[in-house]
C-alpha cells in the first residue's frame, strides 16, 4: 500500500514545492527528478502487483473523509467566487446544486458512506497508473521548457508558472487517487479535483476566449459531477442491495437492475468528462490551453478517467439496453467526430476531434461490455494515450518553431524539421496504421463487436468511421513528408527543444507495438478473466505477422541510403511549363506565379456546421434513452 | 507442423506477378475486342514492365523510391497473408498501410498533379474501406471465422447468404481495380485526368514496381471473389472469370464520375452490405 | 534480358502540338483509333513525359512553346527519341517565313525521325514510329553498354 500512498501523496508534495521554485533550470531539475520518482514508482507498482489479481487495502481514516468534504466545499466556494467574478451564473448554479447534494448525502447517509476497503490495485489500475506515471511525467518534463518558450512568445500573458505546475502535479495526484480508489466517494472527490484542475489550466492565459472555454469545460464537467453525486445518493440509499459506495461490492452485486441506475448516472459523468457528444465542445475549446495541458489532461489522462469509469462499469452495462444506448453514444461520437476532423486544418483541432472520436470508440466498447470488448477497450486506452500525447507534444514543439499550428504550414516539415517530422510521422502512424496499436485495438474491437449482441450496428458505424480516419491522418502525413525545395532546416539543437520527452515518447510508441502481446497476457487478460471468467487474446499467428510488419517498417528506411546516389533529378511536371524548384513559373500576363498545393478539407460535406447538430441530437436522445431503460429495469 | 501457410504465401509471392500480368494482358485484349480493335499481345504487360526497368533512373526526390518500394513490399506481404490463410481483417488493414505508402510517395514529390492524385486516392480508400470491412464481417457471420483457410474450407455457399454483400463488393471492386467509372486517382489505360494522377512523377523502375504491386493486388481481389464461391472450386473459378469480364465491360461502357459520386457510390455499396448483414443476422438469431 | 527487346515492344508516346495547325495532330490521333490501332504494337499515348519513350511533335515551334518543348524533352528519361511529324515540324512548313515561327523542331531539341507530309498520313506516321523504334533500341543498347557484336568492348558505362 505504501506505493499507492506514495503515488498519491508525493505529487502533492512536489506540487507544493513547485509553488516556490522560480527559475526554469531549478524547476526543470525538480520536475525531472519527480518524474523519475513517479515513473519509477509506477513501474515498481507493476512489478509488485502485476501477478495476483486485485489487492485491497482498508486505508480507512475518518480524517481523510472529513478533509475530502472540506476540500470539496472549498472548491465549490472557489467556483462560486470565479462564477461571480466572470458572471457565469450557470457555473454558480451547478456548483451550488452539487455542493447541496453532497451536503445532503453526507448528512442523510452518514452511516453508509464507508467502504470496507478504500484503496485497491488491480491490473487495470496498474495500466492506468503506468500511463499517468510515465506519460504524465514525461509531459510534465516537456512542459517546463515549453512554458518558458510560451511566455517568450506571449509576453502579454501573466507568468503564473508556479501555479501552473502546482496544478499539474496536484492533478497527477488526483488521477492516481482516482484509479486506486475503491470507495466511490473518494473517486468522486478526485474526479472533482480534476475538473477544477482542468478549469484552472484552460483559463491559464486569462484571455476572454480562454476564460469562456474554461467555464464551458467547468459547466459540462459539473453537470457530470451532479449526476455522479446523484448516483452516490442512490447507492447510499440502496446500500444493502447495491453494495453502497464500495466499488467492488457494487460490481459484484447480484441485483442487476438496482446497480444499473447508478451505473448509468456515473456513466453520464464519464460521458461529460470524456467529451462525448453532445458535450464535445468543451474539449475543442480546451485547445486554447498551452500544449502540455492539452496533452496531459485533454488526451492522455483526464479524459481517460471518463472512459476508465465506463470500462469499470462495463460488466454492469453488458447485456442491457441502457448499456447499449451508452455504447451507441460512443459509436455515434466516433463516426461524427472523425468526419468533422477531415474539415479541420488546425492541428490541435484535428487532434481534439480525433481524441473525442477514440474516446467514443472506447465508450462504445464499454457500453456493450462483453469480455472481448473490455479487452479491446483497455488496449485502446493504452495505445491512444501513448500516441496522442506524442502528437500533442510534437505539435507544441512545431508551433513554437514555425509559429503556426496550421497543417498547411507544416508542409515540407521533413526538410525543415526532419527529426520532428519523423516523430510526428510515427505518432500519426500509431493512430491509424497497422501494425501500430490503435489499429490493433480497432481490429480487436471489430472482431469483438461481431460476436456481441446488436454488434452489427456498431460494426457499421465503425466501418465508416475507420474509413474516414484514414483520410484525415494520411493527408496530414502527406503534408509532413512533402519534400519541398528551397526550404532550409530550422530545427534547433539539443538544448533549445524539449528533445528528451519527445524521444522517449516516440520510443514508447514503437515499443508498445513489440510489447503489446506481453501487456495483453500479463495485465489485460487476467483482469478480463477475473470479471468474466473468460478472456480474449490475439492469435499467435497474427502477433507474428505484426512483429514482422513492424520490423519491416524499421528496416525499410535503410533503403534511403541505397537510393541516394544513382538517380538523376528531374523537375516536377508542371504541364511542360518550366518552373523553379519552388514551383514558381511564368504565368499569364507575364506574372510569376507560384503553384501551391493544399489539402482537401471538404468543409461542405464534413464541416462542423453540417455534422455537429445531427450527431448531438442523436446522442442526446440516446443518453435520455439510457436513463429510461435503467429506470424501467428498476 | 502444418506448412501449408508457407507454401501458400511463397506460391503467391512467386506466381502472382505472372498470373497478374497475364490477366492484365487478357484484360487489354478483351477491352480491345470490345472496342473493335485487335489489341496488344497478351504478354504486353510484361513487355511494359520489362521496358520500364530498362529506362534511366530518374526521380524528382529520392524519397519517392522509398515509399514506392514500401508500397510494393506491403502489397506483397498483405497478399501473402491472404494466401497463407491468415486473418482477413489483418489483410485488409495491411493493404491500407500499403496504399498509404503510395499516397505518401505522391505527396513527397510535391507536385500539383501528384498531390491531387494523392488526395483522390485517399478519397478512393475512404470510399471502399467500409464495404471491404463489411465483406470480412460477412464472411465471419457465415463461416464463423476470420481466417481465410477456414473460410475457404467452409462447406456453406457464402454467396447464398451474402448476395447484397457481393454486389456491394463488386461495386468497390471497380474502384480497387482502377476501372471506370471510379478510376478517379489514376487510370490504367491511356485515359488521362490530371495527367496521370498519383503516378505522374514516377517513372522507370518505380513505375514498374507500382505496376507489379497492382498485379499482386488484383490476384488478391480475385481471391476474395473466389471466397464467396469457395464451396465449389469449379463454380468459383467460373464466377471469378465472369466477375472480371463484367468489370471489363463496365469499364468500357462508363465514363469516369466525379469524386463525390465515387465516394457516395462506395458508401452506398456499404449500406447495401449492411442491409444484407442485418437481414442475415436477424435470420440467424431467429433460426439459431 | 537484353535479347528480349522490351523497348521495341512497349514504346509509350507523348504527343505535343508545338504551334501546329492541328492537321498532323488529328492524323496522330487517328492512329490511335481502332482503324489503325497502334496499341497492338504496345503503343500507349501517355500524357506524361516521365512515362514516355517517344515524343511525337508537330508544328513549327514559336516563342511560347520553345521552353515548353525543351522542358518536356528534358523530363523524358533515357532512352528517348523524337519524331517530328509533318512539314512544319521538319522545317516550319508553309509558316516558315512567319515572324513567330522558329522553323522546325530540330532548332530546339535533337530530332531522330522526320515524317513528311502536310498533313502527314497515318500510314507514314506509323512508319516513322517504327523507324524510331529501331533508333530507340540502338540508344538503349548504347546506354546499357551492350554492343551489336559479341566481341565488342565494354562500351559506355552508366
Amino acid at each position: 500500500m505504501q506505493t499507492l500512498l506514495f503515488l498519491i501523496l508525493f505529487p502533492i508534495l512536489v506540487a507544493c514545492l513547485l509553488l516556490f521554485v522560480k527559475r526554469t533550470t531549478s524547476r526543470y531539475a525538480v520536475v525531472a527528478l519527480s518524474a523519475l520518482a513517479i515513473g519509477g514508482a509506477s513501474v515498481y507498482l507493476l512489478v509488485r502487483y502485476a501477478s495476483g489479481g486485485a489487492v485491497y487495502f482498508a486505508a480507512s481514516s475518518e480524517a481523510t473523509d472529513i478533509v475530502m468534504v472540506a476540500i470539496e466545499m472549498a472548491l465549490a466556494l472557489f467556483i462560486i467566487v470565479m462564477g461571480v467574478k466572470f458572471r457565469n451564473y450557470l457555473a454558480i448554479a451547478l456548483a451550488v446544486v452539487q455542493a447541496a447534494l453532497v451536503v445532503y448525502l453526507e448528512t442523510t447517509f452518514a452511516g453508509s458512506l464507508h467502504a470496507a476497503n478504500n484503496l485497491f490495485v488491480d491490473q487495470f489500475s496498474i495500466i492506468m497508473a503506468l500511463i499517468i506515471g510515465i506519460i504524465g511525467s514525461l509531459i510534465a518534463v516537456y512542459g517546463v521548457r515549453y512554458m518558458e518558450t510560451y511566455h517568450h512568445h506571449h509576453p502579454e500573458v501573466r507568468d503564473r508558472q508556479r501555479m501552473f505546475f502546482f496544478v499539474i502535479f496536484a492533478f497527477l495526484a488526483a488521477m492516481f487517487g482516482l484509479v486506486f480508489s475503491n470507495n466511490l466517494m473518494w473517486v468522486f472527490f478526485f474526479w472533482e479535483v480534476t475538473t477544477i484542475a482542468s478549469f484552472v489550466l484552460i483559463g491559464y492565459s486569462e484571455t476572454e476566449e480562454a476564460t469562456t472555454n474554461a467555464f464551458r469545460a467547468l459547466v459540462m464537467n459539473l453537470l457530470g459531477g451532479v449526476a455522479f453525486v446523484a448516483a452516490l445518493i442512490f447507492l447510499a440509499a440502496t446500500g444493502p442491495t447495491s453494495g453502497g459506495v464500495d466499488l467492488a461490492l457494487v460490481l459484484a452485486s447480484g441485483d442487476a437492475a438496482v446497480i444499473l441506475v447508478p451505473a448509468v448516472l456515473i456513466g453520464f459523468a464519464g460521458i461529460t468528462k470524456a467529451a462525448l457528444m453532445p458535450f464535445s465542445s468543451w474539449l475543442l475549446g480546451a485547445m486554447v490551453a498551452p500544449t502540455p495541458v492539452s496533452a496531459l489532461l485533454h488526451s492522455s489522462t483526464m479524459v481517460k478517467a471518463g472512459v476508465y469509469i465506463l470500462v469499470r462499469f462495463a460488466p454492469v452495462f453488458a447485456g442491457t439496453f441502457a448499456g447499449l444506448s451508452v455504447g451507441l453514444v460512443g459509436a455515434v461520437t466516433f463516426v461524427v467526430a472523425s468526419a468533422i476532423a477531415i474539415s479541420r486544418s488546425d492541428a490541435k483541432s484535428v487532434l481534439a476531434y480525433s481524441t473525442i472520436a477514440n474516446l467514443g470508440l472506447i465508450a462504445a466498447c464499454a457500453g456493450v461490455g462483453t469480455y472481448m470488448l473490455v479487452w479491446a477497450a483497455i488496449l485502446l486506452i493504452i495505445f491512444h494515450a501513448v500516441a496522442k500525447s506524442l502528437l500533442f507534444l510534437g505539435t507544441g514543439a512545431i508551433e513554437h518553431r514555425i509559429g503556426s499550428r496550421n497543417i498547411e504550414d507544416m508542409e515540407g516539415l521533413i526538410v525543415r524539421m526532419p527529426k520532428m517530422a519523423v516523430m510526428m510521422f510515427i505518432g500519426i502512424a500509431g493512430m491509424f496504421l497497422a501494425p501500430f496499436g490503435m489499429l490493433v485495438s480497432k481490429w480487436a474491437a471489430i472482431e469483438a463487436f461481431v460476436q456481441a449482441p446488436f454488434g452489427l450496428v456498431f460494426i457499421a458505424i465503425l466501418a465508416y468511421g475507420s474509413a474516414v480516419t484514414v483520410f484525415f491522418w494520411a493527408k496530414w502525413m502527406g503534408k509532413l513528408v512533402a519534400v519541398t525545395r528551397g526550404t532550409e532546416r530550422i530545427e534547433k539543437g539539443f538544448l533549445e527543444e524539449p528533445w528528451v520527452p519527445l524521444y522517449i515518447t516516440t520510443a514508447i510508441v514503437i515499443l508498445v507495438v513489440f510489447l503489446f502481446p506481453v501487456i495483453s497476457t500479463a495485465l489485460i487478460e487476467p483482469y478480463v478473466f477475473v470479471i468474466y471468467g473468460m478472456t480474449a487474446h490475439l492469435a499467435q499467428a497474427n502477433v507474428a505477422i505484426m512483429l514482422l510488419m513492424i520490423s519491416l517498417l524499421l528496416i525499410l528506411p535503410i533503403s534511403f541510403s541505397l537510393f541516394r546516389k544513382s538517380a538523376k533529378r528531374l523537375p516536377v511536371y508542371m504541364g511542360g511549363r518550366p518552373a523553379t524548384p519552388e514551383l514558381q513559373f511564368a504565368g499569364s500576363l507575364g506574372m510569376t506565379r507560384e503553384a501551391q498545393t493544399q489539402n482537401y478539407y471538404l468543409t461542405g460535406y464534413f464541416g462542423e456546421a453540417r455534422l455537429y447538430w445531427p450527431g448531438a441530437v442523436v446522442c442526446i436522445v440516446l443518453i435520455l434513452a439510457s436513463w429510461v431503460f435503467a429506470g424501467v429495469a428498476l | 507442423m502444418n506448412w501449408l501457410w508457407l507454401i501458400g504465401a511463397v506460391l503467391f509471392l512467386v506466381l502472382a506477378p505472372v498470373a497478374g500480368g497475364l490477366i492484365a494482358g487478357i484484360d487489354r485484349k478483351i477491352t480491345a475486342r470490345m472496342q473493335g480493335r485487335v489489341g496488344p499481345p497478351i504478354l504486353q504487360p510484361f513487355y511494359d514492365v520489362g521496358k520500364l526497368f530498362e529506362k534511366e533512373r530518374v526521380v524528382v526526390t529520392t524519397a519517392q523510391n522509398f515509399y514506392v518500394l514500401a508500397y510494393l513490399v506491403f502489397i506483397a506481404l498483405s497478399g501473402a497473408i491472404f494466401f497463407a490463410g491468415g486473418d482477413l481483417l489483418l489483410t485488409v488493414f495491411a493493404f491500407t498501410l500499403a496504399h498509404v505508402f503510395l499516397v505518401l510517395g505522391a505527396y513527397a514529390v510535391h507536385s500539383p498533379y501528384s498531390h491531387i492524385g494523392a488526395e483522390r486516392e485517399l478519397i478512393q480508400v475512404m470510399a471502399y474501406e467500409p464495404m471491404i470491412i463489411l465483406v470480412v464481417v460477412g464472411f465471419y457471420m457465415v463461416t464463423g471465422s476470420f481466417f481465410v483457410d477456414a473460410i475457404a474450407a467452409a462447406t456453406v455457399p457464402a454467396i447464398a447468404y451474402l448476395p447484397g454483400v457481393f454486389i456491394g463488393f463488386a461495386a468497390i471492386l471497380t474502384i480497387k481495380l482502377r476501372k471506370s467509372p471510379f478510376d478517379i486517382s489514376t487510370s490504367h489505360h491511356a485515359h488521362q485526368e490530371i495527367v496521370k494522377g498519383i503516378t505522374t512523377e514516377f517513372s522507370g523502375s518505380t513505375l514498374a514496381q507500382i505496376e507489379i504491386a497492382h498485379w499482386y493486388e488484383n490476384i488478391f481481389l480475385l481471391g476474395l471473389v473466389y471466397l464467396f464461391f469457395a464451396w465449389n472450386p469449379v463454380i468459383a473459378i467460373i464466377a471469378v472469370a465472369v466477375t472480371y469480364v463484367a468489370e471489363i465491360y463496365i469499364d468500357n461502357v462508363t465514363a469516369r464520375v466525379r469524386w463525390q459520386a465515387a465516394l457516395k457510390s462506395g458508401w452506398l455499396a456499404a449500406a447495401l452490405g449492411i442491409a444484407n448483414l442485418a437481414i442475415l443476422s436477424y435470420m440467424m438469431i431467429g433460426g439459431a | 534480358m537484353s535479347s528480349m527487346a522490351f523497348l521495341k515492344r512497349s514504346p509509350w508516346i507523348l504527343h505535343y502540338d508545338a504551334s501546329s495547325c492541328n492537321g498532323c495532330d488529328i492524323e496522330v490521333l487517328a492512329c490511335l483509333t481502332p482503324l489503325y490501332d497502334i496499341e497492338r504494337f504496345g503503343i500507349i499515348n501517355t500524357g506524361n513525359p516521365k512515362h514516355a519513350d517517344i515524343l511525337l511533335i508537330t508544328g513549327g515551334i514559336n516563342e511560347q512553346n520553345r521552353p515548353v518543348v525543351k522542358n518536356l524533352y528534358e523530363q523524358m528519361p533515357e532512352p528517348k527519341v523524337v519524331v517530328a511529324i509533318g512539314a512544319c515540324a521538319a522545317t516550319g512548313g508553309i509558316f516558315r517565313e512567319c515572324y513567330n515561327i522558329t522553323g522546325g523542331v530540330d532548332k530546339v531539341i535533337p530530332v531522330d525521325v522526320y515524317v513528311p507530309g502536310c498533313a502527314a498520313r497515318p500510314e507514314q506516321i506509323i512508319d516513322g514510329v517504327v523507324t524510331a523504334l529501331g533508333i530507340l533500341e540502338e540508344k538503349r543498347m548504347k546506354m546499357t553498354g551492350e554492343a551489336t557484336r559479341p566481341a565488342a568492348g565494354v562500351g559506355e558505362e552508366r
